[in-house]
């Protein structure tokens, strides 16, 4: 793929080898042994699969077992016999190679997940858009939406801005040699499986933790390799402390793995099927559902992200972190707050009034970690704002942590069980989420995509600062239509379904609640499509920097190492 | 049940018991490392760490 290692083929013909016998490293022997034998009983589980999604899911991971094997064997055949070194003349040798497949991947999974957020805003307006057909069903695109969204959007710009800081601000090469390519290709194959089972109505019907039981096991072996990658780049550090980014994405890391083992053991019923049955029912599965949940919004979509903000915006603004010791206590307290906030996903249903108590209170105090960061991260400009006039890319750094202010003001309010018994099973949760998704989560994705590019493909700068502002303008127009929409579509659904006539009847049917929501839905799919818009846009302006934009000199480009 | 010494039953007293306390203390002390004078220096060098790396 020339995008991933644009100048490494020509070059090492064209070098003189070291005269050094050549042989395979043992995790390049191990892992094709490994991926030649999942290749075998793959097929051997396609050809007992008990359903046809099982069939499909088991053949294509024949497939990609069989194209891993190759991968790792060509691989070995072009590059020289010694493994890059992890400095080159005193300076590290940094490992850009998965970085730049993440960014990619971002990119893709971000364009075609917007597009099917449009898609399924166009079908609450105009249900015929759901075509009658199975695979094409709100029902089954909705996950395909958050998923590829929150997952594949937003997991590939973790890990891969995870493992470009880590490398950085410890001015160290990333740990493993396969390792990190295993991280970034395993994750992209978990989303492939979980989209593709989606569609063919594979699910175990758990909120943001769809994915059957196969996948789950991939993506826990995946995420344990990457946390072991992450640690070991610590570990091997040459900057004495560890920089408080690195705590945000470690925190991130460890609590989704936490999450994903607590929230998803399950047994299958058959090792042949895709269909399984979870451990526990009734209101504990409730419980665990949103302790996984809300945490996956606190430490999936928040540390994560926040760890972007310490590192991307002072970088970008070329100004220190305001305050180092609001970091470390902003740290400390998310962390301490977060995981106990759960239980306001589930105001007045049959989980205990304490319980529900506990998690209001604990979303209320997440106002204080919340805005701490915040004002953190704005004061970084402290001296430096004039650069949001001709910087678009850190305006839009700015304006998401803005937009985390502000959803983060929100959700503790809508946790607060009177204000929630209003805005419960309403549009106005949708707002809220998407406030954070689109404002704070999507935009300080774009301004560290926009600004890691440039980075890793070494380039001097982006090919355009003016299409950043037209992505600026534009989506945020669009989040604006969206939020406000949502906003006013939710109060008054909640409205309607609370008013009582003066002979105690409901006033409204349920279907005139939804009749009313029309105007609103079409609104909706408008900001949306604007949101996508603006992404295609970023994704011309990225090509074209990695294309025809300018080489940075100053860098040893010979030196470079084969990815 | 909970007249039976059972270790489930131990760890679970004393996990309900001390924990909140325990963790106010933990957590006081990291905002006492956070705002010791002496460490002021440390974290201002640190909070320049991104922008001074190769």
């Amino acid at each position: 793929m020339w995008f991933l290692a644009p100048c490494s083929f020509e070059r090492e013909s064209a070098m003189p080898q070291p005269s050094i016998s050549k042989s395979m490293t043992a995790g390049e022997s191990g892992l094709a042994v490994v991926f030649a034998v999942t290749a075998f009983l793959c097929v051997i589980a396609s050809a007992k699969a008990l359903d046809t999604a099982f069939a499909f899911h088991a053949a294509l991971s024949a497939a990609a077992s069989v194209a891993v094997v190759f991968g790792i064997v060509n691989r070995y055949f072009d590059r020289p016999a010694e493994l890059p070194p992890a400095e080159i003349n005193g300076r590290p040798n940094y490992n850009m190679g998965p970085i730049k497949f993440t960014a990619v991947m971002a990119m893709f999974w971000g364009i075609a997940g917007f597009l099917v957020g449009l898609i399924i805003a166009s079908q609450l307006a105009w249900p015929a858009l759901n075509f009658d057909l199975p695979w094409t069903s709100f029902g089954r695109l909705r996950p395909l939406h958050t998923s590829a969204v929150i997952f594949a959007f937003g997991g590939n710009v973790l890990i891969g801005t995870s493992l470009y800081v880590v490398q950085k601000s410890c001015r160290v090469r990333l740990a493993g040699d396969l390792a990190p390519w295993f991280v970034v290709i395993g994750y992209n194959f978990f989303i492939l499986v979980a989209g593709t089972g989606y569609l063919l109505g594979v699910t175990q019907s758990k909120e943001y933790a769809e994915p059957e039981w196969y996948a789950d096991l991939w993506l826990t072996i995946v995420w344990v390799v990457y946390l072991l990658v992450f640690l070991a780049t610590i570990i091997k550090r040459k900057e004495p402390h560890i920089f408080v980014a690195n705590w945000f994405y470690l925190a991130f890391i460890v609590t989704i793995a936490v999450l994903h083992l607590g929230n998803n053991p399950a047994l299958p019923v058959s090792v042949f099927g895709s269909k399984s049955y979870v451990a526990w029912g009734g209101i504990q599965d409730a419980m665990f559902q949103w302790w996984y949940g809300h945490n996956a919004v606190g430490f999936f979509l928040t540390a994560g992200f926040l760890a972007i903000m310490y590192y991307f915006i002072p970088k970008r603004a070329d100004r220190p972190i305001y305050s180092y010791r609001l970091s470390i206590i902003h740290f400390w307290a998310l962390i301490f707050l977060y995981i106990w906030a759960g239980p306001h996903h589930l105001h007045y249903t049959a989980l205990p009034d304490w319980t529900q108590t506990l998690g209001m209170t604990f979303s209320i105090m997440l106002w204080m970690p919340s805005w701490g960061g915040m004002i953190n991260g704005l004061m970084t400009l402290s001296g430096a704002w004039d650069k949001l006039r001709t910087d678009p890319v850190l305006r839009m750094l700015v304006v998401s942590v803005a937009f985390y202010g502000m959803s983060t003001f929100e959700g503790p309010m809508m946790s607060i069980k009177v204000v929630n018994s209003l805005s419960h099973y309403t549009d106005w949760t949708i707002g809220h989420v998407h406030s954070g998704a689109l404002g704070w989560v999507g935009f300080v994705s774009f301004g560290a995509l926009y600004c890691l590019v440039p980075w890793v493909w070494n380039r001097k700068g982006l090919y355009s600062l003016k299409l950043v502002n037209w992505h600026f303008w534009i989506a945020t127009l669009g989040i604006v239509l969206y939020i406000s929409a949502m906003w006013v579509s939710g109060i008054l659904q909640g409205l309607m379904w609370r008013a009582y006539t003066s002979l105690g009847f409901l006033e409204y049917s349920f279907i005139e609640s939804v009749e009313a929501m029309h105007p609103f839905y079409i609104i909706r799919a408008a900001g949306g499509g604007l949101f996508l818009i603006g992404a295609l846009i970023m994704a011309y302006n990225l090509w074209m920097t990695v294309r025809v934009g300018e080489q940075e000199v100053q860098m040893p480009v010979a030196l470079q190492p084969a990815e | 049940m909970k007249a039976i010494l059972t270790l489930d039953n131990l760890a679970s007293g004393l996990v309900t018991t001390i924990w909140t306390p325990v963790f106010v203390a933990i957590f006081l002390a990291i905002i006492a490392y956070a705002l010791w004078p002496r460490n002021k220096a440390a974290f201002d060098e640190a909070a320049h760490l991104p922008l001074r790396e190769e």
